[in-house]
């Protein structure tokens, strides 16, 4: 198991500095939360971590690796996936389909082969197929299987993005807002899930979140930012006592 | 009503799952096997086109309907193919050595340029493969000593392992074999995970790439299998017109080709089978349909075109799923029935998306 270190993080959009000089570091098989108030820079770290951007300061490494010798679709391979903070599925593509593509880092593909759908190809497609039922399972989303995601109901898209994810088998996953838009019954199956993909999976998550109820009983540590930069990292209850993100919230007193 | 019961997994991923498909397919195919039986010379030749057509619809598709990328070029890929084995049959190439040359020479031209265009998005690339067209049409006009020019290259007789196959009849067999050929191949595509990753770049460049998608990759391989399949509906074509000339592959040619697919049904292999079938008999209705229309209107030199815009102006506004989604609204009214409501394909709007980030 390998920790995510991140190291002076930084990254400018013409003048403005939207992350500034961030450290933190994930302990493998921790939750860790990053909260903030709009645009303080928590969904830009990221796009940082999964190469969207490129940063103009700072380091990442996950184990050994470098993040930054890697390109944007390499960083699947080694064992980070992640959600995004506007579900962004395969709207034209059933469910299925867009699982199957969860688990194209772990297929082998050959152009002229999957032309062919030359022997072995079937065996292959079965093969990821079950794995893939194993996370709908997980994820109760049987229901959907056939359906394509532009029939889907949100909260349905949003079980479908994480199953997706999960697909990829990794060992570290980002959540952009895994409980953003969703009803309290929703919010606490999202929780539910967390636990077991933690658990039962063993794997380590990363999320950005509002809802302090869901980070707070899911969360093992927490990092707070504003205006890019780092205000406060520890346990929910110490974060929340910090004055610096009490000011950050609900600004100064008069 | 019809429930399809899944036991197996093999049931998605076989190519014909429902009875129905099965029967509809086998049909067809044995139709079509027949049809030089029935069909008199006009009619078979004219069947042998829309096949070629069939072809060549499913190699754009394979580009704009899967991998979401609009070609207005790709008439040069099957004037590239055309011309390319006219050239290798007169010296002296076999048949089937030359229409592998072909299909690998075009696909690589088509790797070219998905290349170049791997960065383009929408517009700018609708631009850039109609400048790709216009190159090839001069080229193809101007460079006298390879392809005669303008006054046009004649091309060899078909033969197949040093025997004629004069009739037409032999010729429609190979225009047969080859589509069910690229069929298939497609439909194969598609089930696996080259054909998925090509949907995912369709649909979301962004999330293709956080799963491990090469995008730039999946564009220049998309490029490649498309022309090189538009290709090969080249080299048949060119049999079929037995005499090659640039103009034949200009932009007129690319847009019934882009035509083709929208009428048909985007992202959908019986959509650019429906789509060839339509730019194929809609000819041949209108020249029916002047016999019957008044001679001021049967004679008006604008007849065709008009036609043409004005049923994919109403499939645009009415059906913008195509024959095909019409097709499919049929099928589930009757595997439904008496349960069909309209809003079954009402979609809804899409959510908000992460558009900043392409």
């Amino acid at each position: 198991m390998s920790s995510l270190v991140v190291e002076n993080l930084s990254i400018e959009f013409g003048g403005v500095r939207a992350v500034d000089s961030v450290s933190f570091e994930v302990e493998p098989g921790e939750t860790f939360a990053i909260i903030g108030p709009n645009g303080a820079g928590k969904s830009t770290i990221f796009n940082l971590i999964s190469r969207i951007y490129e940063p103009t300061g700072g380091s990442i490494h996950y184990g050994e690796r470098s993040l930054l010798d890697v390109p944007a679709h390499r960083v699947v391979d080694l064992g980070i996936a992640r959600t995004f903070q506007n579900i962004d599925l395969f709207e034209q593509a059933t469910v299925l389909q867009n699982l199957l593509v969860g688990r194209h880092s772990r297929m082998s593909r050959n152009l002229a082969r999957d032309f062919l759908f030359v022997a072995g190809a079937r065996s292959r497609e079965r093969e990821h197929r079950r794995k893939v039922e194993d996370i709908i399972d997980l994820l109760e989303i049987a229901q959907y299987r056939d359906q394509r995601i532009s029939d889907l109901p949100y909260g349905a898209r949003k079980n479908v993005e994480l199953a997706r994810a999960l697909c990829a088998e990794p060992t570290l996953l980002l959540l952009d807002e895994p409980a953003s838009g969703l009803n309290q019954e929703e919010t606490d199956d999202v929780s539910f899930w967390l636990d077991d993909i933690k658990h039962d999976l063993g794997v380590t998550l990363v999320m950005v979140e509002h809802d302090m109820g869901l980070v707070g009983r899911v969360a093992d540590r927490v990092m707070a930012i504003n205006d890019g930069k780092l205000l406060a990292i520890g346990t929910p209850e110490e974060v929340r006592a910090d004055p610096a993100v009490q000011q950050a919230y609900l600004g100064t007193v008069a | 009503m019809q429930i399809v019961f899944k036991t197996s997994y093999d049931q998605d991923i076989n190519l014909l799952s429902k009875t129905g498909e099965y029967i509809r397919v086998t049909l067809v195919v044995l139709l079509m096997l027949a049809a030089p039986l029935f069909l008199d010379a006009y009619y078979l030749s004219e069947l042998g086109l829309l096949l070629v057509y069939v072809i060549a619809g499913v190699g754009l598709m394979i580009l704009t309907g899967f991998t979401g990328q609009v070609s207005f070029g790709h008439a040069a890929f099957l004037g590239i193919g055309a011309y390319c084995h006219s050239i290798l049959l007169t010296a002296g190439v076999p048949f089937t050595v030359s229409i592998i040359l072909t299909t690998t020479f075009t696909g690589l031209i088509g790797m070219m340029i998905g290349r170049s265009a791997s960065r383009m998005h929408g517009f700018y690339l609708a631009v850039a493969t109609l400048a790709f067209l216009i190159i090839i049409e001069t080229v193809l006009g101007e460079w006298t000593s390879l392809t005669g020019g303008y006054a046009g290259l004649a091309v060899p007789e078909l033969q197949i392992f040093g025997y004629y196959l004069s009739e037409l009849w032999q010729q429609y067999y190979v225009d047969l074999a080859l589509t069910l050929f690229v069929v298939w191949g497609a439909a194969n595509l598609l089930r696996s995970p080259t054909g998925r990753s090509f949907l995912a770049v369709r649909d979301s460049e962004l999330s293709a790439r956080s799963l491990g998608v090469n995008v730039e990759w999946v564009k220049i391989q998309s490029f490649g299998v498309s022309a090189a399949i538009t290709g090969l509906a080249g080299v048949l074509l060119a049999h079929h017109l037995s005499y090659l000339a640039p103009e034949t592959f200009g932009v007129l040619e690319s847009l019934k080709l882009l035509l083709m697919i929208v009428v048909g049904g985007l992202g959908s292999i019986p959509g650019a089978i429906f789509g060839a079938i339509f730019v194929s008999l809609l000819p041949v209705i209108l020249s029916l349909l002047r016999d019957v229309l008044p001679e001021a209107m049967s004679q008006q030199a604008g007849l065709e075109p008009m036609f043409f815009g004005l049923i994919i102006v109403l499939f645009v506004v009415f059906e913008p799923d195509g024959i095909n989604g019409r097709w499919r609204k049929l099928l589930h009214f009757f595997e439904t029935f008496p349960y069909y409501r309209k809003a079954s394909f009402v979609r809804q709007k899409s959510y908000l998306k992460t558009e900043r980030m392409r």
